[in-house]
């Protein structure tokens, strides 16, 4: 294939970094709960981005399979997070993670 | 003689029964279990001293276990039976028996304490099961074993009463004051098995023959030692002033532990260990002397005290006074004699003195008795009897074991004179005091109701002890003559006037009783009228000042001691590794606040420190 040779493994990596630091910086300075997930999404299909590029660059079945696992954990992520955000805006009122900040010492 | 391991193991099974059962039993059977322990084991011990007897009373020991074995010393738990370990277990299983079945009866409605019914038996029968084997066992460390469970039970029973904590108080006197004594008696059985290598008493003191010379220092450490753990235990001055107190127990452990077996232990290892003594005259002469000075103190005490047990302790130590005596001046069967005829007559004393004192619902203070002779004929007649075995009237068992003891006490080349002179004083201060007690109690006014609810298992056992209190002297002689080696046991059978005193002195005691305290009453209050009979008077009553003295020299001192260290110093050391865990807490804890993007930036920075170090490593 020659789509492989067309864009240099280094440009799919530097997009990857972006897009986990974006996402990494969202979780880092967002408040609400939604926006929190959505950059965790962001961060995690930066790392599928790396696997699928290097699989395809060395000629491996394994990024693709290690692609196939990161949709599975975020949908089980999806599954217990909306859990919680359901929880957090029944019992606080509000999407703001801070406002569960009671379980300290 | 195969049988001899059944002796302690009928009252060990007794207690676990009646300690497993927390009580839940119903009262008739606790009665039988705990009575019926001892009855097994007092018929058994019939049975294996007939046949011991018949054997030719050879002395025989029964291998049980090995304790342990930690190199050369290798303790056994064996039983060895000769002719002193029988008389002891005599006394023990079948007064012993006689005191618990007067004590079904004696605590059947304990007003004080409805629920201890079965907490008493079982109690009662460790303490046999504890008592057993310390005349059993044919190792010291057995008979430690022993003697400090007989401590325990002594303790747990003074405090039975435990809802009175004067009653608690008494109970932990008796067993620190006992405790110095018993510190004393570990020493010198440290100090035995470093110098000989052995526990075992045999072979110990056969070891001490052979390893130490006549008059041999060692001996005379170890022998003063021993004596200290008899002075504790047998309520010997200087550490006698726990027994009065001990009588806050009820009236049947009085009896069996404080009068007829446990305080006898002292004069039991005084005998067991008697070739120590031999070794070391020395050791022997401050046996007589600790006898003589406890026998001289108490007998006066007893006069002034006005609560009837109190009377009958400071009795109790002057008697065992004698004992110890006889064992100091070498009448070493005489001392066994004695404390058989005690055992009999002390128990009959206290147990009749709890059938007066049940009568008038506890009630204890003799000048709150009188004329109680008709209501409650029977326990007038088993304290009258007693009475005279104690005064050592002629004929009766006291007077054959008392008079020994003084006839060889007179012939003792130190200070005869001295020993015979103090017992012949203390004799008729007996007779005098008995007297005063019979008369306060028995005859006079009635000053209080009585109400005779005794059943047979209360008289019973009272009818038994006067006939053993009258004729133990008969029989007696024949038993104990030969169970230790001396010149047998002195008997009145020649003319001399020191004979004629000791016999005299009892009756003269009565007859100056009589006209004291008889009749008008008139005579006591008389004596008692002047300011100096009645400083005397105090200064007996509290005992010659000893717990005075105790209290300023000893506990003020240690109480004292104590405030100033409340914050023990030694505490510091866990009290410091305390606070800095709590301080490192407290820094911990801020950084736990529960903010998630707070949890989020710490991973990241660790993640990128981490990145950081592992990149440094590959690439530097």
């Amino acid at each position: 294939m020659n789509f492989a040779l067309s864009i240099p493994l280094e440009h799919v990596f530097v997009l990857a970094v972006a897009l986990f630091c974006i996402g990494l910086t969202g979780v880092l300075v967002r408040r609400n709960v939604m926006f929190v997930l959505m950059s965790l999404e962001v961060m995690m299909n930066a790392c599928g981005l790396a696997f699928v590029a290097a699989g395809a660059r060395w000629a491996q079945a394994d990024g693709q399979i290690m692609f196939m696992f990161i949709l599975a954990l975020a949908a089980a992520e999806v599954a217990v997070a909306l859990g919680i955000v359901l929880q957090l805006s029944r019992r606080f009122d509000s999407l703001d993670v801070d406002s569960a900040d009671e379980m300290h010492s | 003689m195969d049988a001899l391991w059944l002796i302690p193991t009928f009252p060990l099974l007794g207690f676990l029964v009646l300690f497993l059962s927390q009580g839940k039993l119903p009262k008739v059977v606790v009665a039988v279990v705990g009575a019926g322990s001892i009855g097994l084991a007092a018929i058994v011990a019939v049975v294996v001293g007939k046949a011991f007897v018949d054997g030719g009373a050879e002395p025989q020991s029964q291998q049980l276990w090995t304790w342990m074995r930690v190199g050369e010393f290798v303790p056994e738990i064996r039983l060895y039976l000769d002719g002193l370990a029988l008389v002891m277990t005599g006394v023990i299983t079948g007064v012993g028996f006689l005191i618990h079945l007067y004590a079904t009866g004696y605590m059947w409605d304990d007003p004080e304490e409805p629920e201890g019914f079965s907490r008493f038996f079982a109690y009662m029968n460790l303490f046999v099961f504890a008592m057993l084997m310390l005349v059993l066992g044919d190792n010291l460390l057995v008979l430690f074993l022993g003697w400090e469970g007989v401590g325990l039970c002594s303790y747990l029973l003074i405090g039975f009463y435990h809802r009175d904590p004067n009653n608690g108080y008494a109970a932990r006197k008796a067993f620190v004051v006992t405790r110095v004594g018993d510190t004393f008696m570990a020493l010198g059985l440290f100090l035995l098995f470093r110098e000989l290598g052995t526990t075992e008493i045999q072979a110990s003191l056969t070891a001490a023959n052979v390893a130490w010379p006549e008059g041999s220092t060692m001996a005379t450490v170890i022998g003063l030692l021993f004596l200290g753990g008899a002075m504790g235990k047998s309520a010997q001055v200087p550490l006698q002033t726990w027994l009065p107190d001990a009588m806050a127990g009820p009236t049947p452990v009085s009896a069996l532990i404080h009068a007829a077996t446990m305080v006898t232990a002292g004069v039991y290892l005084i005998a067991r260990m008697h070739d120590i003594y031999l070794i070391s005259p020395e050791a022997q002469f401050w046996v007589a002397v600790t006898g003589l000075v406890t026998l001289f103190i108490s007998s006066f005490t007893a006069l002034v005290q006005t609560d009837i047990k109190r009377v009958l302790a400071f009795s109790t130590m002057s008697q065992i006074g004698y004992m110890i005596m006889a064992l100091g001046v070498g009448a070493w069967s005489a001392a066994i004699f004695h404390l058989m005829t005690h055992a009999f007559f002390k128990a009959l004393l206290f147990l009749a003195s709890g059938s007066v004192i049940l009568a008038l619902h506890h009630e204890q203070d003799m000048f709150k008795m009188g004329g109680l002779w008709r209501k409650l004929p029977i326990p007038f007649v088993s304290m009258l009897v007693g009475s005279v075995a104690l005064a050592a009237l002629p004929l009766t068992s006291g007077f054959f074991s008392k008079d020994a003891i003084m006839l060889t006490a007179a012939d003792n080349p130190t200070a005869g004179m001295v020993f015979w002179g103090g017992a012949a004083i203390a004799a008729f201060m007996t007779a005098l005091y008995t007297t005063r007690m019979i008369l306060l109690t028995f005859f006079g006014e009635a000053k209080t109701a009585a109400h005779d609810s005794s059943g047979w298992n209360m008289n019973v056992p009272l009818v038994i002890l006067c006939g053993l209190a009258l004729g133990g002297g008969w029989f007696g002689l024949g038993i104990v003559s030969g169970v230790l080696p001396d010149g047998g046991i002195a008997t009145h059978d020649h003319f001399s006037w020191i004979a004629l005193v000791t016999m005299a002195m009892p009756l003269l005691g009565i007859l100056t009783g009589w006209f004291v305290f008889g009749a008008s009453r008139g005579g006591s209050t008389r004596l008692l009228g002047t300011e100096f009979a009645e400083n005397v008077r105090r200064f007996w009553y509290i005992g010659w000042g000893f717990d005075w003295l105790y209290d300023r020299a000893v506990v003020a001192p240690f109480v004292a001691l104590a405030r100033m260290n409340k914050n023990d110093f030694v505490d510091l050391a866990f009290k410091s590794t305390a606070s800095i865990a709590r301080g490192i807490h407290h820094v911990l804890a801020v950084v736990q606040n529960g903010r998630l993007r707070w949890y989020a930036w710490n991973m990241v920075l660790g993640l990128a420190f981490v990145v950081v170090v592992v990149m440094w490593e590959v690439l530097g």
